[in-house]
């Protein structure tokens, strides 16, 4: 449970172009890590690369190390599959599965991958949602489609299916850029006690959020359209918001640009 | 003066909103007018076909023995026997079709959404396109020459479905893929998220989720070769009595018996056109039916 991450000299493209240059990040364990920057820069790029999920875009690769506990991830001999067994995701646009219950959008990971014992399914929909803090919202309708529940449920239900198949790090893109405040402040506290279990990176627009939620933040800028996004800053959060060592890192936390 | 009189009770400004100007309104009316007159001239042709058919057609299905008999031993000019062998055959041969045909067109559009790309899928796509567009004369012919001319098997029910099989998998791939570019990325990456393998996730994710539009699709393709008049007059006999085996001998179906029945020059045999087309088209019907039922049970539900 709760590995660390080694993110080292990474070089991402698209095809022929040149998406993100030379990104260098530590992520220790249990610990919530932000990234932020202005859209383009290629922070839900270099997200996306921690668990290979930019591997289903086709043309994409990856030059460097992305090392998990030491491990790393693109190694030659090492299944994505497994490599996102292990590092859970939870998008943008809540995407529950619309053909399934509640139960058994949270139970999906594991539901796939085999398991079918109802009772070991029964009780870990029950720990993940309770995970989630949708448990009291929903266990009366556990057999109601996930489609029914509103944005800011669907997305904690998410979470809950991500944290179901208990992966050692948990990337979150833009998870609340699509809810209401009061979603948001549920997830951001929902954060707040996943990572006393999970290792966190989350990617968000809303300078605050990253403020609230994160020990350290990372920063990411890009020199000009069409030009590679690269990783400008990575401090403390405390740090980054209040003295930050990079001209740019205070313009755009200033508002100054961005 | 009058005309200061005017100006001083005309408004400073005009208003916001004006009433709707005649030309306008003769515009929408026109426009109004038109598209409805369209849609009722499409209605004529339809609406006159199912009166005619049904009124000619009601008396021969509603005799006693229409659904349950054969034309085995009946004259011509006897009003008497059934079409079950003609309803048998046009079952079966787009049952085997469809057997052949479903399948494959499923795994093409799997292929051609999921996992396609470049030439190979181009040229797939490409040949699909031509496939639709194939008269099925052609297509009839195609299996005659190949199947009874070249390999020398018997004309049979079995060659008809071959031929139904050209004619029926570019309207299956085609729809199938309709339905599964229609399934949001989303899901399949949040499939892939989880640790799901590819395949599972098409299998478990992706087509639970188009299964019901791709129902519609296979039932919808299924009713169409079921009229389909081609393939039957050049690849199987017509035979006034029941024949079960598919793979040998002559097999009536609806459109092969209104064939011969037409050349029929009796009251009894005009009958049995009006008879069996009606038949078909109640066939076709329940096809539909069974479709919108299946794809409303399988359809994906929110509440």
């Amino acid at each position: 449970m709760a590995k660390r991450i080694d993110i080292k000299d990474v070089d991402i493209y698209y095809g022929k172009f040149h998406a993100v240059e030379g990104v260098t990040v530590s992520v220790p364990p249990k610990n919530v890590t932000a990234f932020i920057g202005p859209s383009g820069c290629g922070k839900s790029t270099v997200l996306r690369t921690l668990n290979r999920m930019h591997e289903v875009i086709p043309g994409a690769r990856v030059e460097g190390q992305v090392l998990l506990d030491g491990e790393d991830i693109y190694g030659t001999n090492v299944d994505p599959v497994q490599v996102r067994r292990t590092i859970g995701m939870v998008f943008q646009q809540p995407n529950p599965f619309p053909t399934m219950s509640i139960r058994d959008n949270v139970v999906a990971g594991l539901k796939l991958a085999g398991t079918r014992d109802k009772k070991k399914l029964d009780e870990v929909a029950e720990r993940a949602l309770r995970g989630a803090n949708l448990w009291t919202e929903v266990k009366d309708r556990l057999n109601k489609p996930g489609s029914g529940l509103s944005g800011g449920q669907q997305q904690r239900l998410c979470i809950a299916r991500a944290i179901a198949v208990q992966p050692d790090v948990l990337l979150m893109d833009e998870p609340c850029s699509a809810l209401d405040p009061i979603s948001t402040l549920a997830i951001e506290d929902l954060i707040g006690q996943l990572k006393q279990d999970y290792t966190i990176v989350i990617v968000t627009h809303n300078m605050q959020q990253a403020a609230r939620v994160s020990d350290q933040t990372a920063f990411f800028n890009l020199a000009g359209v069409g030009q590679p996004g690269r990783l400008i800053e990575c401090n403390d959060t405390e740090k980054i918001f209040s003295n930050p060592e990079e001209k740019a890192t205070e313009d755009y936390i200033s508002g100054r640009f961005g | 003066m009058t005309t200061t009189d005017s100006l001083v009770d005309r408004p400073a400004t005009s208003p916001a909103f004006q009433p709707i100007s005649g030309g306008r309104k003769t515009k929408n009316l026109f426009a109004t007018v038109l598209v409805t007159l369209a849609f009722l001239l499409a209605l004529v042709p339809l609406g006159w076909l199912l009166v005619t058919v049904v009124v000619n057609g009601f008396e021969a299905i509603t005799t006693s023995t229409w659904w349950s008999h054969s034309l085995k031993g009946v004259m011509p000019d006897e009003v008497n026997g059934g079409v079950y062998h003609a309803i048998y055959g046009s079952v079966i041969q787009s049952l085997i079709c469809a057997i052949i045909a479903v399948p494959v067109g499923i795994f093409t559009a799997i292929y051609l959404v999921e996992y396609g790309r470049g030439k190979l899928a181009k040229t797939v796509t490409f040949m699909v396109d031509i496939l639709s567009g194939v008269p099925s004369i052609v297509a009839a012919l195609f299996i005659f020459a190949l199947w009874i001319t070249a390999f020398g098997f018997p004309k049979s029910a079995l060659a008809v479905s071959f031929a139904l099989v050209l004619l029926m998998l570019p309207v299956v791939v085609r729809s199938t893929e309709e339905m599964l570019r229609l399934v949001p990325d989303q899901l399949r990456e949040a499939s892939y998220a989880l640790g799901v393998p590819k395949w599972k996730t098409i299998v478990r994710v992706v087509l639970p989720t188009a299964m019901s539009g791709m129902v519609t699709g296979v039932m919808l393709a299924i009713a169409r070769v079921m009229g389909e008049t081609a393939p039957v007059l050049v690849l199987v006999g017509y035979s006034r009595s029941i024949n079960f085996d598919a793979f040998d001998g002559n097999m009536a179906s609806l459109p092969l018996l209104i064939m011969n029945e037409l050349m029929n020059p009796e009251a009894a045999g005009q009958l049995r056109v009006w008879g069996a087309a009606l038949t078909l088209i109640l066939l076709v019907m329940l096809f539909n039916l069974v479709a919108a039922l299946v794809s409303r049970f399988s359809a994906v539900r929110s509440k």
